[in-house]
This record gives structure tokens, sequence and C-alpha cells, in this order.
């Protein structure tokens, strides 16, 4: 009798709950992946590994970038610029509300800038150098600093979320990094819905500030969707379970006529450039502290072979400097032409001759003036298939002047703590080397200086050791963009880096994306750059907010 | 029985003992320090990483001795606290393994359990028929021995892309939001279909193989020879061949049971399918030393205990070892 009960009771909260599905139409849901890899665990924008879309969707920054024009547009600002040496001036748009109702004014600015001061958090280092933000009204703020890092100031432009003052003034000090911020209230157009294991969900604000300004986003619910595997989300394109897909999917020039994939060009490079994928050289151990050495590896390698064997195109070869997008109004051309490398393995193995590097004991393989044998290993981490194949590329094209170089996989938090703690001879490396408002943070991160440690975890992982070329960054980083001093400082960079040679650009990683139009259209592409493809973390802002505004629900 | 079942305890007693020792050195001394292998990955302004990395030092008590830290480990074990993941930072290590552990339950479970009985049965079946036999051994050994993530991927690529039956991916579409309704539970169901499916099968062959040998093997001992020449009935000398056969049957089941913790990572990779294998993976790569600990004592745990559990069916289904310890033999 109990069990008839119960029973029913089960049937009857089914039909009755079928009726509450309040999920959006798929046609009015995006699904993305690519920018998630595990599950959410914190929606707190202080704590740099939060959800994926914290930055961008919930909360938003003072300016969002355009790497593809590289130009910073005014967001939660309406205007900002420099008013005298060391003043930067904002002025705020009026009518922004948080999604609670409350408006979003200079007090809040002022209140995240200065969150920083009184408690360590990720930008306390700003105020090494920043003496005052100062509310000079409800909608003007004004940053005084002591001496502006300039470069490094056009990075954070389109960096710091702007937290709402009354809710997280109730936060104590030593939680604000703490707390996970489980119902994020921020400025953005869209809400936290829910995080799944395999998921997170997010909401459109309709009542977004945004809307009379930039134009409403489209999707009324955007899916994030973990996906483990690239063959996975393949496989989701193909069934149009996915929307937008920014992995790194081998095939894809083959395939995408096929199953009806946009990607950003229709040929080659196919992806909008991300970062810089270097070879980076350890200048601590011989003879990779020769800088005539290392140069010379430089002419060894024919990257043109990476780029069609591994990536099938999907990626440009690197420009000497390394430099690309934005970064490209620094580039001296005269100095790339003079000092900049190309392939041409019987120079490398003359310039190795001239320095002294020859085969002394007749086994085929350049040995060490004194005589002693020459070898390397180079590394990247196990399972990233497309760098495996790069380095056994490499270690191939170093074998064929005589240098006995081989690649090796160690796992991938091995690797992290090899390249980290200096026990390598040569990795592929592009952690911090993604593109960014200034160049800066590019040196300074091929280059950095703080390298007198265990652990180097801000770059030049090479630990190559040059105080004219710190200084340099350093001087470059406190220069106003494209002045002519900090062109002057650019060029000396790079003439330093081409000579010297600490690590050696050979390709741009792509912003892998590709998208099906079963659903929705008008995606982004080169000749209708209506935004940025992108659902990576913290790339939101560089023009991803736009493409939600710019897509067409498929007819 | 009480002298068999107290040396057992003792011995697992032990086993737990050392086996969570090693759990928690294992990491610790591995190379890869967590900490900054997180922060290599972040993008912050200079000087933010240090200060990061002082805060997790800090918050995870790495700053402390060795020793302290181990003696620490032990104390919170007893009341209940497997600390904080550092890569899922702030999550605690158990929610994680809760919120996770459902979806390698409702996987593995079933797909062992059917497995195991339906291939005992048709592996007995293969054993005692030769015509059966030349058929179902091939297809048996084809499941045990095709490696599983190419036998998964294609039947997701069959299933999936071609007929376009199931979804591969995922515990439950896009659009659906979790909730006690039918449209959502056919939805969850057809999403678990395929993963459990490709599990269940791959499954299958190997104990239905085991099965199989074990019936002949009996069906040629010297007791059912015997029962044989004083004229017993063959299903009757099956029947005994079975449940000799079915006892390292059991042994297996209840280790497959044990380690449903670790779940089916492949499983979970081929169809981005939720749980706890591929997030233990994670874990040992980026040598979460506090998710690592906590997923490998769950999993000391299951295993002892299930085999703790064989050691007591044991005593029931196999007379033998029962009647050892209590000196009848």
């Amino acid at each position: 009798m109990k069990a008839r009960w119960i029973v029913l009771a089960v049937v009857v909260s089914l039909v009755l709950g079928s009726t509450a599905v309040l999920a959006a139409e798929r046609n009015q849901t995006l699904i993305v992946g690519g920018g998630t890899w595990s599950q959410a665990t914190s929606w707190n924008p202080l704590y740099p590994n939060c959800a994926n879309g914290i930055r961008g969707l919930v909360y938003e920054t003072l300016f969002a970038y355009s790497p593809l024009t590289n130009e910073h547009k005014p967001w939660l600002a309406e205007s900002g610029g420099w008013i005298s040496d060391n003043v930067y001036e904002v002025k705020l748009r009026r009518n922004i509300y948080f999604s609670d109702g409350q408006p979003l004014t200079a007090a809040d600015v002022v209140f995240t800038y200065e969150l920083a001061r009184d408690n360590e958090l990720t930008y306390t280092p700003l105020w090494r150098n920043l003496r005052e933000v100062k509310a000079v009204d409800n909608y003007t703020v004004q940053f005084i600093f002591d001496s502006p890092n300039y470069q490094e100031w056009q990075i954070e432009l389109y960096t710091r979320d702007i937290l709402p003052k009354h809710i997280w003034e109730n936060v104590p000090g030593e939680d604000l990094m703490v707390i996970t911020n489980d119902d994020p209230v921020g400025s953005g157009p869209y809400k936290k819905l829910l995080a799944g294991p395999d998921r997170n969900v997010w909401v459109r604000d309709d009542n977004w500030w945004g809307n009379a300004v930039f134009g409403q986003p489209k999707p009324v619910e955007i899916v994030d969707m973990i996906i483990y595997e690239n063959n996975v989300a393949l496989g989701m394109l193909m069934q149009r379970t996915l929307d937008l897909s920014n992995y790194f999917i081998p095939g894809v020039p083959a395939i995408k006529d096929l199953y009806g994939l946009t990607t950003w060009y229709d040929g080659p490079p196919y992806m909008i450039s991300a970062n810089v994928a270097m070879l980076v050289l350890n200048s601590q151990r011989k003879p990779l502290d020769d800088a005539k050495f290392r140069r010379a590896l430089a002419f060894a390698v024919n990257p043109e072979i990476i780029v069609e064997r591994v990536f099938e195109r999907m990626v440009p070869v690197s420009d000497s400097t390394g430099l690309f997008g934005g970064w490209t109004e620094y580039r001296d051309a005269q100095v790339a032409e003079e000092y900049g490398f190309w392939y041409d393995p019987d120079l490398a193995k003359q310039m190795l001759a001239d320095a002294g590097y020859v085969d002394k004991n007749g086994d085929g393989w350049i040995d060490m003036p004194d005589g002693s044998p020459i070898d390397f290993e180079i590394i990247v981490p196990s399972g990233w298939t497309d760098w495996m194949e790069s380095i056994r590329i490499i270690a191939e094209a170093f074998r064929a002047i005589g240098i006995n170089a081989n690649p090796a996989f160690p796992d991938a938090g091995l690797y992290d703590e090899r390249i980290q703690t200096g026990d390598f001879d040569m990795c592929i490396n592009n952690y911090g080397t993604g593109i960014s408002g200034s160049p800066f943070s590019y040196w300074n991160w091929v280059a950095n200086h703080n390298i007198n440690r265990t652990h180097v975890t801000e770059g030049n992982y090479g630990r190559y050791d040059n105080q004219e070329l710190f200084d340099l960054i350093y001087k470059f980083n406190q220069l106003p963009p494209l002045s002519d001093e900090s062109l002057a400082v650019a060029s000396e960079i790079q003439k330093i880096l081409l000579v010297e040679m600490p690590a050696i650009p050979f390709w741009l990683n792509g912003m892998w994306a590709q998208s099906t139009s079963q659903y929705w259209t008008n995606w982004p592409t080169a000749d209708n750059p209506v935004g940025y493809p992108c659902s990576w973390a913290n790339n939101w802002q560089f023009g991803t907010v736009e493409m939600l505004i710019n897509l067409q629900p498929a007819q | 029985m009480g002298r068999y079942l107290s040396k057992k305890v003792l011995i697992y007693l032990i086993t737990f003992f050392f086996a969570v020792t090693l759990n928690w050195a294992v990491p610790r001394f591995a190379p890869g320090d967590p900490i900054s292998m997180l922060l290599s990955r972040f993008v912050v302004l200079e000087g933010g990483r240090d200060i990061l990395e002082s805060f997790f030092v800090k918050t995870f008590g790495l700053d402390q001795p060795l020793l302290q830290q181990y003696f620490g480990f032990w104390r919170s074990l007893f009341r209940g606290d497997l600390g904080i993941s550092i890569s899922q930072y702030p999550k605690p290590v158990l929610s994680i393994i809760r919120d996770a552990i459902i979806y390698d339950i409702i996987i593995l479970v079933p797909a062992i359990v059917l497995s195991w009985i339906i291939g005992n049965k048709l592996g007995a079946f293969s054993g005692v028929s030769k015509k059966a036999d030349n058929f179902l051994m091939p297809v048996f050994y084809f499941l045990t021995s095709s490696p599983y993530f190419w036998f998964a991927l294609l039947v997701s690529y069959l299933l999936g892309i071609v007929l376009g039956i199931f979804p591969t991916s995922h515990a439950y579409s896009a659009t659906m939001r979790p909730g006690w309704n039918l449209a959502f539970i056919a939805d969850f169901f057809m999403h678990w279909f395929m993963p459990f499916l490709t599990l269940f099968l791959v499954q299958l062959g190997g104990w239905a193989i085991g099965m199989r040998n074990m019936i002949i093997y009996e069906t040629n001992t010297n007791y059912a020879k015997y029962m044989e020449s004083l004229g017993a009935r063959e299903r009757l000398i099956r029947r005994y061949g079975f449940r000799n056969g079915i006892l390292p049957q059991v042994t297996g089941l209840a280790i497959s049971l044990g380690t449903v913790v670790s779940g089916a990572v492949l499983t979970q990779m081929v169809f981005s399918y939720p749980g706890l294998g591929y997030l233990m993976v994670q874990a040992i790569k980026q040598n979460d030393y506090f998710l690592i600990q906590g997923c490998f004592l769950f999993l000391i745990i299951m295993v002892l205990l299930a085999n703790f559990t064989v050691d007591i069916i044991y005593m029931f289904i196999d007379p033998r070892v029962r009647h050892s310890y209590s000196g009848e033999v």
C-alpha cells in the first residue's frame, strides 16, 4: 500500500515537474567552449582563478580593448586621458547600474583601487607609484602617480573589474580573496545562473545599462561547456551542440567547408594570433650562455615547416622581433632588417664555426671550443601534441647543422617545475606572451629582471641576465605611449633581444575559434569584424561582448 | 569466526595506516610545486604573483615543518576535514568529491553490476555449449581486447554522429535545467546511455571469458568426473561448477566496485562526462596535494571495504574458508 503511494507521488511530481522547465530556447542560447577547464569554484573577481566570464560578463572594466585595432574602447568610462604628466583622469558614463539597481559612480572606482592599497591583492603593486585615487565628483576620477608606468597603465585600464562598494566594503580584509562570492553583483550584461560540474550558465540581464549605449546582447543564455578533449568539441560542432569552439582542433582547414565552420580568416592563417611561441634558451648553461651560439640557433630552424606540418597553416610564422598586433606600432623595421633572422642553415653553421664551435672529436656533432661535447634537451609538456611535434622538427633542424639536440616530454607539472627552477636546456613557452595593450608585457616577460630566486614565475625562464636591458624595459614602461623617446627605447630593446637572443620567437599561436551557423549567424570574421570570437577567461572585454551584441539568431 | 574477523580487521588497519601515509608523502616529495604551477598560468600585474604565493603558502600551511604538516593531516582527517583544494581553491576537497562522485556511481555501478551478471551467465552458457562458444568467444575477445578509447570513440561516432540517436557529450543538454521532471530525466538518460553502454560492453567480455574458462575447468575436475560416473545429471554438475567458478568473479566484482571512486577516466574524456576520475588525473598533473590525498583516501577506504566485504561473503559462499578458520578442516 505504502509503496503504491510512493510510486504515485513520484509519477505525479514528474508530470507536474515537466511543465516547469525554465531553460531558454535553443535558438536563444549561445553554447561556447574552450575557456573553462574545470568546475568553477569561485566567482570572486579578486581571485585570478575565478569563473571564466566573471570579467566581462558580470564585472566590467573602465575600458575594453580591441587587439584587432589596438584601441581602447571606453566602456564604464566615457573618456579618459593624461591631464598632466602624472595625473590620469577618467570620466565615467552616467546611468550605469549594478545588477542590484545601485548606481556605479566614482566612489566605486576609488573604492576598487583603495581596496588594493589597504590590503594585499594582486594589483597592490600598482600602489608602488600610485599616490592617490581621487573622486573629483560623482563621475570623475583622478589617478595621481608619483612616476607613472604609462605602459603598464595601458593594460591596467582594461583589466580591473570595478566592484560595487556597497557590497565589498562589508567584506573583512583577510577574506577578500577567500570568499567565493556565490551571488556576484556586477554591472555587466549577464548574471550567474548556475554552475555545474560540466558547465557554467550565464543569463542575460535585461536591465543592463549598456543596452542603451552599445545595444543588447542577443543570447538570452550563455552556456559555457567544459570539454576535456578537442575531438569532443569537434563532435559537438558536428552535432551543432556547440556554437563557438575555442579549441585547437587539428584538421580544421580540411573540414571547415564540409561541416560549415566559420573561422576568422577564410584561408591561412585562419585564426587571429594570440601569443608568441618561443624557444627559450637557458643562458645559465654552456654554451647557451654565449650570445653568438644562441643567435646562430635562430638561423638553423625553418619555422615554415612547423607552421605547415604541425599547424596546417592555422598559425603564422613570427616576426624576428616577436611583435604582432598592436605591438607592431613599436616595431623598428630597420632593426628588424639589420638584426633579424631567417632560415639559413649554412649561415648558422658558419656562425657557429666563427665562434669556435666545431666538431673536434670527429663524432659528427659540434663540440665546445675546449673540446667537450654539446648536447641539448628540448622540453614541452607531455600531451601538448602540437608543441611535441614542433620540437621534434626543431631538434631535427639542430641536428642537421651538427648540434646534438633531442626532444623530451615531461609531465606538465614537471615541465613547470623544471622551467621555473632553471633545470632545462631549451623549452617552448608562451605563458606570458599574450597580446596586450603594450609590448611592455611581452618584453618584461621575455627578459624579466626578477631571476635571482628558486622559482622564476614572471618569465625569463632562461635567466638571461642583462642589467642594461632590464633598465631599458623599466624605462620604456615609464615613457608615454608612442612618444619619440618610447619608440627609441623600444628600438634599443628590439636590437638587444635580436643580438643577444635569450629566446627565439618562432610562430604565433592562434586564438583558436570555430563557429557554426545553425543557431547564430553574423559571426565576427576578418571581413566582418563585429567583435572578437573568444570565450577564454579575461578575453571577454577584448570584444567578445561586442560579438554577443552583433550576433543574429539564424532564421 | 571471531578470530578470522579480528585478524582481518587488524591487517586492514595496518594497511590503511601505511596507505594513507604514502598517500600523504608521495605528492609532497614528487617534483612540481602546486602553487608556483598554478601561479605561472595567471596573468596578473608583476609582483601580484608574489602576493598570491605568500597568501597560498599561509593558507595551506606549507611553510610549516613537514612533520607538523603530517600530524596536522591526521588530526584533521579524524575530524573529517580533507582540506581545501589548491587547484580549485577555495573549494573544500570533500565537496569536490561529493559533487563529482555521483556521476561515477551512476555510470559505473550499473555498468559493472550488469556486465557482471550478464557476463557470467553468457560465459557459463558459452562454457557448456560448444555451438554458442564458437560464436560468442570471438565477440568476447573483441570486446575485452579493443582499446577502450578507440571503442568508445567508434560507438560515439556511430550512435552519436552517424545515426544521431544519442548526444556525444556531457551529462545533459545545454538548454536543460536540472530538475525533477520527465523532460530532464529523459534528456539525462540519453546522455547517460553511451558512457554506460561502452563501459558495460568492454567489461562484459572480460567477465564472460573468465566464467567460461572456470566452467570448462570445473567440469573437467575430478569431483565433476566422479559425479558424472555416479550418473549425476549434467545440470547438477554445472551448478556445482558455477558455484566454484563464481568465487574469483565475486572478488573481481568487489574490487571493481571498490575502485569506482577512481572513476572511468577514459569514459569521462571521450564523452566529456563529469566525474571524479578526470578530476583525479588533473589533481595529479597539478600536484594538488589535498585533492590527491582526498581522492586516494576514498579509494583506499573503498578498496579495503570491498576486500573486507569479500572476506565476509566468502565465509558464506565458500564453506572451505569458514571451516578452515573454525578448525574443522
